[in-house]
């Protein structure tokens, strides 16, 4: 192949790639066959970091940035003025399999601005994916992107290629999806969904009776939602992605704040700042969701739209429900400890271990690792001492910020909660 | 008082296991354990040398088995891979409330001991897999892809299984150039090896021997590199977190071809 052609091409496609934020290369198990090329032991590895802190685990490319849609969030869109270029399917190929003998990548996440129709798009992802497979015996990860429109066919041949699929549904309301997006409709972005998770049950199902029943995507399928682009609550984000898990048995659902890229009346301006620590704090809201045994509407509801951005989701869940605590370390059940401010999952392992053995006091608290400045208000351990004042929310809440040292506080002017 | 008694073994974990047996064969009571290359500046101190015997190491080291899960045996392994001066000593007391306890499946992560050893297995578990990570390959002449590395600690021995899983076809070679020994797969087994030039391989004398279209994919790498950040997005502390700067040094991405 021609270096420096593909370089360019390169550079275009993976810039126009770089939005879609997954960049996952877990969940997926796959063992190197006939002594081939790669595996996937279904934990993912990270090779490198953008300077943007985010994790390089895979090439994430477009096919191709030509594209017939005119979406107003997609920097690919038709109207807007860019250098448009295309891979040869071998080409990608070649990439893929050149990057993963150097331990570059864990594999390839192939997207695609859509071409002529969304069938004839489909048909080249996966005849990418095809090649790998069969004529390079490639076993590493691959992420493909369904397109909405694409035929069952083509969509159940892609998911015996590929590890995952994926369609991001990028606006989390009907409402604003019809006002940036006019030519696509819902529907169209739920039924590759549905249509994968009825594959993964049937293939499995099978896979019980006949051994040899190939696995159909078997890291699953995940989403993507633009945060901050329409005005949405959190509210409305965090129960969107709520039904993609129960709906569509997500692994997951990923939170994108939205990147002003181009001047349109109905998006944020340019320059807007990216709404980084609202998308943080949608995360932490994820994984209590999905880890800490909390359900959406305990988090979020009518009375609470927004996530608090100057304290983490759980501190504020717990701000809100003073009269559960204090616990006792000691005693408490393991739920109940997942749910204390400062205390993560790993600590809730240890803490269940190590209590077999004796009570424990603050010094083994503090070994084992828990955030005693947030913890240390809704517990008791094996110690007289304990915080004893009966403090309102407000007051708490002020508290720990005070003696925290968030990376965020520069956003935030204690001064001004006087006044609010 | 007694002198206090060193014992002094070879840097291996066979040796290493040697000197457990001798503190129970010998009953000694409060010894220190070094490896050869650390001074002692220790006074009143009896120093003994500990010559490895496999046959001992495999006796303490099947007791051990018996109790312990293969977690926990693992994280031992790791822990004395640290190479963390005096983790032999730590490790011994381990194995030594090991051995009194009635087996049991539950780890008492009150016990200072376990909890340090349970903290550095993961800090060598994170340098294990950070060299999965950061291992680049380059690929030379003779069809070898070669990559040298430097970590923290000693882990070469703990990724042997993921590189030949994953590339059984390719030759490759992962030299540590800290510890001057490397690892090289010929498409059948993984061997230790060292170079009789004592300095062995080099990010020099790779790149004397690079094959033709080596630079080329380099460069492609490099240009993908910089095209997938986000300016709009620049977090310098928070890559300098997740990629320090030590590590830099191997990685292509951060080096100008």
């Amino acid at each position: 192949m021609s270096f420096d052609r593909t370089r360019e091409k390169l550079s275009i496609l993976a810039d126009a790639a770089k939005y879609d934020v997954s960049c996952a290369s877990s969940g997926g198990k796959r063992a190197n066959q006939n002594k081939g090329l790669g595996n996937n032991t279904g934990m993912g590895i990270c090779h490198s970091y953008t300077e943007d802190g985010r994790c390089v685990s895979l090439l994430k490319i477009l096919l191709t940035n030509h594209c017939i849609y005119d979406c107003a969030y997609c920097v690919t869109r038709k109207s807007n003025d860019i250098k448009r270029a295309a891979f040869k399917i071998q080409e990608v190929v070649d990439l893929t399999i050149n990057f993963y003998r150097r331990n570059y990548i864990e594999g390839l996440f192939l997207s695609s601005g859509i071409f002529k129709n969304a069938d004839y798009t489909m048909e080249r992802l996966v005849s990418v994916a095809k090649k790998l497979r069969l004529e390079e015996n490639f076993n590493g990860y691959i992420h493909l992107k369904s397109i909405p429109g694409a035929s069952d066919e083509l969509m159940r041949e892609a998911g015996l290629y590929a590890d995952r699929l994926s369609v991001n549904i990028e606006i989390p309301t009907v409402s604003g999806l019809k006002l940036l997006a006019p030519d696509k409709k819902h529907e169209d972005f739920i039924k590759p969904m549905k249509k994968v998770k009825n594959e993964i049950i049937q293939y499995k199902a099978e896979r019980k009776i006949i051994k040899s029943t190939p696995r159909y995507a078997p890291a699953g399928q995940s989403t993507q939602m633009i945060i901050g682009a329409t005005g949405e609550s959190d509210r409305d984000i965090m129960y969107s992605a709520t039904y993609y898990y129960k709906k569509f048995d997500m692994r997951r659902v990923y939170y994108s704040g939205y990147v002003p890229v181009l001047a349109d009346d109905r998006l944020p301006s340019l320059g807007t700042e990216v709404p980084m620590l609202r998308e943080n704090r949608l995360y932490q809201t994820d994984w209590l969701l999905r880890f800490y045994g909390f359900s959406v509407n305990e988090i979020l509801n009518e009375s609470h739209k927004n996530l608090e951005l100057d304290i983490d989701p759980k501190l504020s869940w717990a701000l809100r429900n003073l009269h559960l605590f204090p616990i006792d370390i000691n005693r408490a059940d393991k739920r109940m400890i997942a749910r204390v401010p400062g205390i993560g999952m790993q600590s809730v392992y240890k803490i269940e271990q190590a209590r077999k053995f004796r009570n424990l006091d603050w010094s083994h608290l503090k070994a084992i690792g828990i955030a005693l400045n947030r913890a240390q208000y809704f517990i008791t351990c094996n110690s007289k001492d304990f915080y004893t004042k009966d403090l309102s929310a407000v007051a708490l809440k002020n508290i720990v910020l005070k003696n925290s040292n968030s990376k965020y506080k520069k956003h935030f002017n204690q001064q001004l909660s006087l006044f609010s | 008082m007694n002198p206090q008694t060193i014992l002094i073994y070879d840097g291996t974990f066979d040796g290493f296991l040697s000197c457990v047996f001798m503190v129970y064969d010998q009953k000694l009571s409060d010894p220190i354990i070094r490896k050869h290359y650390q001074t002692n500046n220790q006074l009143f101190t009896i120093a003994e040398d500990i010559i490895t015997q496999k046959n001992q190491a495999r006796r303490v080291w099947n007791g051990f088995k018996l109790k312990t899960t293969s977690s926990e045996q693992r994280d031992f392994f790791k822990a004395f891979l640290s190479e963390i001066k005096g983790v032999e000593n730590t490790l011994l007391n381990y194995m030594r409330t090991v051995f009194m306890k009635e087996s049991n499946k539950n780890i008492d992560f009150s016990n200072k001991d376990i909890l340090k050893i349970s903290q550095v297995a993961r800090m060598v578990g994170r340098e294990k897999h950070r060299m999965e990570a950061f291992v680049r390959f380059q690929l030379t002449k003779d069809n070898i892809y070669v990559a040298t590395v430097s970590p923290d600690f000693n882990v070469l021995p703990l990724i042997i299984d993921h590189f030949k899983d994953r590339y059984a076809d390719q030759k490759w070679l992962i030299f540590d150039t800290t510890r001057k020994y490397g690892i090289f797969y010929d498409l059948d087994t993984p061997e230790i090896i060292t170079f009789e030039d004592l300095k062995g391989i080099n990010t020099k004398t790779i790149k004397d021997s690079y094959s033709d279209q080596e630079v080329n994919f380099q460069k492609l790498w490099n240009s993908y590199y910089k095209n997938v950040t986000i300016t709009s997005r620049k977090n310098k502390k928070l890559h300098l977190q997740h990629l320090p700067k030590r590590y830099w040094k191997y990685l292509t991405e951060k080096n100008t071809i």
